[in-house]
């Protein structure tokens, strides 16, 4: 990858204003760094996400375990998760800005509307899917009520929660960033905006690597091995 | 007496018709009986299994059990259903866990009916690692574990391979003289019946109801290969006949019929006290 940019750059097809090298990226990264615009760009957007995803988990959890529960919620509720879910989440940002202002709580807004629905979404598949027999196992050996649902049900869906909260999660990122670059002080989404309108390419895709990274690195560091360990506990698959 | 059904039905709305899974189903059962019910499938075997542990209501009549207190007969399915995110330890103690038995107390208790079942040294194995008859026998104990008066068991051996079916008939056959247990069988091999039973329950097909009820006196423990045992099968199996004709012809083309040819010996009602 490295050397194919690298080789792009130096046939000069573009002016490396335009595409830098790998140098002059990482010379910046290392820039952004030292004098810790990177990092604090980094912080400020990882606070919005643990927050906005924070959010998005418990109201997904919620109103999932409530669908799946009451049929009359999911026919109603239920198909508008899943057409809201069409819905690319930056575009509740001008109704965000108008409810909430020019401030934290409008981008939180957005990225809690990205990962909710699908969250919802496979919370209620998840549950609705779990086989009956184990339900009635569970009753028959005396778990009733909640016992039923935290010690049966629940474990018996959290391979497909798991999934949700992961796709949720990659949601909620695209989201953030979105929201950053449309509108924010701070952020990894507003280091690009600054990058471009400096001119300062190298960057912008210094910017761009670590947001890459960051979704990467949740994803392969958190709900990787996650789903690993369920996969093999519950048998899913054989390794 | 340990359950008096009487006058039971049950019946499904599947779609547009009305299904009539059991129809005026009377039986009475005695502490620490072993019978097995069977039918042709689609009989309502299953039906009455959840019905008497109380996952089902009946649409009439009634399930009446002695010492109800003593908690629901335990169910235990074709598929073993143990909870997969829990170790065998895990599932055996799923039971006690949640009637809030304390933990040193629940393990003793899980301990002991492993041993039981004789897989002791599988408690910390997960339930996707062990064979069928190993997940059959990890499904009994973890219902022996909160000691119910009646087990109920619904073709707990159908999925399994004839050698661990046999094995698991002289285990089921042990535990049953151990703990003196009421079991209740549902199954539609009539050797297997024949081989467990005091008494088989000969179901009619749809609806269901009880054809005939065959006492079987043969000294336990008893093998399948046991020639008596066949005879007795063989009786079974003539009563059978007409039923699961009755259901293939539902479910083959017209112009079908049950084999006519076959022999067997007479006389063989001698070996069997109908009712």
């Amino acid at each position: 990858m490295l050397t194919i940019w690298q080789i792009v750059v130096s046939l000069h097809l573009w002016s490396p204003l335009l595409l830098p090298g790998p140098k002059s990226v990482a010379q910046s990264l290392v820039d952004g760094v030292r004098n810790l615009s990177l990092p604090v760009a980094v912080l400020a957007s990882l606070v919005r996400m643990v927050i906005g995803y924070g959010l998005a988990v418990l109201i997904g959890l919620c109103a999932g375990f409530a669908m799946a529960r009451f049929d009359l919620l999911r026919d109603t509720l239920g198909g508008a998760a899943v057409g809201l879910q069409t819905l690319p989440s930056i575009c509740w940002l001008p109704l965000a800005l108008l409810w909430f202002g020019l401030n934290e709580k409008a981008i939180i807004f957005v990225v809690v509307m990205g990962a909710t629905f699908s969250i919802i979404t496979a919370v209620d598949g998840g549950i609705r899917n779990v086989s009956p027999q184990l339900i009635e196992a569970g009753r028959n050996l005396g778990a009733r009520g909640l016992a039923l649902q935290f010690r049966v049900v629940l474990p018996a869906a959290l391979p497909t929660i798991v999934t949700g909260l992961k796709l949720g999660w990659s949601f909620a990122w695209r989201s953030l960033m979105a929201g950053e670059l449309l509108y924010s002080e701070k952020g990894l989404g507003r280091v690009l905006t600054l990058g471009r309108d400096l001119g300062d390419m190298a960057q912008v895709l210094a910017a761009m690597i670590v947001i890459l990274i960051i979704g990467l690195a949740v994803n392969r560091l958190v709900f990787g091995p996650l789903e690993n360990l369920l996969a093999r506990r519950w048998g899913l698959v054989r390794d | 007496m340990k359950i008096r059904i009487t006058g039971v039905c049950r019946r499904y709305s599947g779609g547009q018709r009305e299904v009539t899974a059991l129809e005026d189903m009377n039986l009475e059962v005695e502490e620490g009986e072993f019978i097995v019910v069977v039918g042709p499938s689609g009989c309502g075997k299953s039906t009455l299994l959840h019905l008497i542990a109380g996952l089902q209501q009946p649409d009439c009549g009634e399930i009446v059990l002695d010492q109800a207190d003593q908690g629901p007969p335990v169910l235990i399915f074709q598929e073993a259903a143990l909870f997969p995110w829990l170790t065998v330890q895990g599932n055996v103690e799923f039971g006690l866990k949640v009637r809030g038995v304390p933990p040193a107390q629940r393990r003793a208790i899980a301990s002991d009916q492993l041993t039981r079942v004789r897989l002791r040294q599988f408690a910390d194995a997960q339930p996707h690692e062990l064979s069928g008859g190993m997940r059959q026998r990890a499904a009994i104990a973890r219902a022996l574990a909160v000691d119910p008066p009646v087990l109920l068991m619904d073709e707990p051996f159908a999925a399994l391979d004839a050698q661990s079916r046999d094995i698991m008939h002289q285990e089921l056959q042990r535990i049953w003289s151990e703990t003196g247990k009421t079991i209740i069988f549902v199954t539609h091999n009539v050797r297997e019946a024949v081989c467990l039973a005091d008494r088989v329950v000969l179901m009619t097909a749809r609806p269901g109801r009880i054809k005939s009820i065959i006492k079987v006196n043969l000294p336990r423990p008893r093998e399948v290969s046991d020639g008596n045992l066949a005879q007795i099968a063989h009786v079974v199996l003539d009563h059978l006949r007409e039923e699961i004709q009755r259901v293939e012809q539902e479910e083959f083309d017209s112009g079908w019929s049950y084999q006519e040819s076959r022999i067997h010996p007479t006389g063989a009602d001698d070996l069997a006290d109908r009712r």
